[in-house]
């Protein structure tokens, strides 16, 4: 048996194993799931970068960090037809600072990167 | 926009590939560039179809709120000094909290939604690493760039006080959680404010590097923990990758100066008493050698190998460019230079490496510890420039040493080591450095930039 059909046998059990309704049932268990895989992933990935470059590291996190702009973007809502409530104020307030973040995030670490690049020849 | 509804989960998803991407990219300078932009797209992808599924979504405030978050998010990171990253990195971690915090008080303000037992604590929880990451962020920003006092906060009392926030926190929290009542909610959150300065200010300013990877984490989470609020994978995903890169980060930077986690977190330690006491205890006169830069210059320009050592005193005086002038013209005289970087060189994680890339340092001429370690036995000279615990032999002899244990850069093995440094005083760590003292060690005293400046005026002639 070669290597592929093994893996894809071992992938057909293990999915076949997977308690899916049970997940469908009880989402904060589907959530956490992915939350502990999601460290795993981070944890093997974070290894693997060059520590030369920690520090744009550190600003490209930041900015996906700013992925909470999903949440507030969900809270920027009319509520009962009202535009402006404490909900939505709020709501805004952090669109703003996840923003600044995002755009202020990216945009330093592709400043930096240049400068690395910029030496290479 | 029906069909991207339907497909809005497959589509964070996609965003959420993209972010592994991200810093997988980082891996190496090149793709690091490419990594970046996968990042940009991912996180284009998620807003762009949250707008499309959000209930009633008020676009004009939406997008009042990023058009001014962009332009200073972009006129910021245009214009900072590169020497101010790590306080600009803490800033942004506070935004990060910040935001949490607004988010979680958002949702129980929402009469739209209503929030099931769990997701009340995952609100509360959210909200909480929230307000810490925000002041704690704030207080790591006033410290690292001096406008508060990079002094620890003492006494006693500091202790008890958290203790008692950290309760009172988790008292109104638990009381919103049975409840629901909204007060308790907002009580809550000003206890996590409160306590967020209080688990900082009585850090002392030379363990910022662990503090700003460990807020770096935090805000990880707190993303994380708004994520299982709303169910939203990619806040998941994209929050726990940050929060494992900050918990990496902070224990790099743990094991490289010598400290635990929870040692720089309680306090104690390296600059603690302990090690005033014997910093100060015993000053011994030593003799030492002292010499002009252009002896340094003299010797570097007639070496075949030479590698420099740059500590946070070198950005502190702005020498940077001024390193690299010298460097090129050692090159040009047929000298191998090379530049060895200690993970703790800068003010945070890989600071040093990004100071000399602005300097137009070439790549391939920096070099990380392991890599370097050995290679100094076979080293005419090392040019040690604003460094000093980094370097101190101790680490490596002396068990009675705080620093014992500590990895350095094995300056001493080189055939000839020349100092640049201000004085005779100690370190961070308060500890008298032995290298200073060997009979292969010149000393030159002055202003980093000053001598770096004259020697590059002799190597010339």
């Amino acid at each position: 048996m070669n290597t592929t059909e093994t893996v894809a046998q071992a992938a057909t059990a293990v999915v076949a194993s997977l308690p899916v309704e049970q997940l469908v049932q009880t989402p904060f268990v589907a959530t956490f799931t992915i939350f502990v895989l999601a460290i795993f992933i981070g944890y093997h990935v974070v290894w693997s970068v060059t520590p030369a470059l920690h520090t744009p590291l550190m600003a490209v996190t930041n900015a996906l960090s700013s992925i909470i702009v999903v949440g507030a973007v969900l809270q920027t809502v009319d509520i009962g037809g009202q535009q402006i409530t404490l909900t939505s104020v709020l709501g805004a307030v952090a669109v703003f600072l996840a923003s600044v973040n995002i755009f202020g995030g990216f945009a330093v670490t592709s400043r930096m990167l240049e400068m690395f690049k910029k030496k290479k020849k | 926009m029906n069909a991207i509804a339907q497909y809005a989960d497959w589509i964070y998803l996609v965003a959420a590939v993209l972010f592994i991407l991200t810093l997988k990219g980082l891996s190496s300078p090149t793709g690091a560039i490419t990594g970046n932009r996968y990042g940009m797209v991912g996180m284009a992808l998620a807003v762009l179809v949250t707008l499309v599924i959000a209930p009633s979504p008020n676009f004009a405030l939406i997008g009042l709120a990023m058009i001014a978050g962009a332009v200073i998010g972009v006129y910021r990171a245009k214009t900072v000094p590169m020497t101010q990253m790590p306080e600009t990195v803490a800033l942004m971690h506070s935004l990060v909290g910040l935001a949490a915090v607004l988010i979680a008080l958002a949702a129980v303000h929402n009469t739209d939604q209503h929030h099931t037992t769990v997701q009340r604590i995952e609100l509360f929880i959210g909200c909480f690493i929230g307000g810490i990451t925000f002041t704690a962020s704030v207080v790591a920003w006033g410290k690292l760039s001096a406008k508060l006092a990079a002094k620890p906060l003492k006494g006693g009392w500091v202790k008890p006080v958290q203790i008692v926030l950290a309760l009172g926190m988790l008292g109104f929290g638990a009381h919103y959680f049975i409840t629901e009542s909204l007060a308790s909610f907002w009580v809550m959150t000003g206890f996590s404010v409160v306590l967020g300065y209080f688990l900082i200010a009585p850090i002392g300013g030379g363990d910022m590097p662990v503090v700003v990877s460990m807020l770096n984490s935090y805000s990880g989470w707190a993303a994380a923990g708004i994520g299982f609020t709303l169910g939203n994978s990619v806040l998941i995903i994209a929050g726990s990758l940050v929060g494992s890169s900050g918990a990496i980060l902070s224990y790099i930077m743990c094991k490289a100066m010598n400290r635990s986690l929870l040692n720089v977190i309680f306090g104690g330690g390296m600059g603690g008493d302990a090690a005033a006491v014997a910093g100060s205890g015993e000053v011994v006169q030593r003799p030492y050698k002292s010499g002009s830069s252009d002896d340094a210059s003299f010797m570097m320009g007639n070496a075949d190998s030479v590698v420099i050592v740059p500590g946070y005193g070198l950005a502190v005086s702005r020498a940077q460019h001024a390193l690299q002038e010298f460097a090129n013209a050692l090159t040009a005289k047929g000298v191998t230079v090379r530049y060895a970087i200690h993970p703790v060189a800068g003010r945070m994680p890989g600071h040093m490496n990004v100071l000399l890339a602005e300097a137009e340092v070439p790549y391939e001429q920096v070099q990380e510890m392991e890599e370097i370690n050995a290679d100094f036995g076979n080293t005419d000279v090392v040019l040690v420039i604003g460094a000093n615990d980094v370097v101190n032999p101790a680490a490596q002899k002396d068990k009675q040493s705080p620093i014992y244990g500590m990895p350095i850069l094995e300056a001493h093995k080189a055939r000839t080591v020349i100092v640049v440094k201000r004085s005779m005083s100690a370190g961070y760590a308060g500890l008298d450095n032995d290298l200073f003292y060997m009979d292969k060690t010149m000393m030159v005293f002055g202003d980093a930039k000053k001598v770096v400046e004259d020697m590059i005026k002799g190597v010339g002639h």
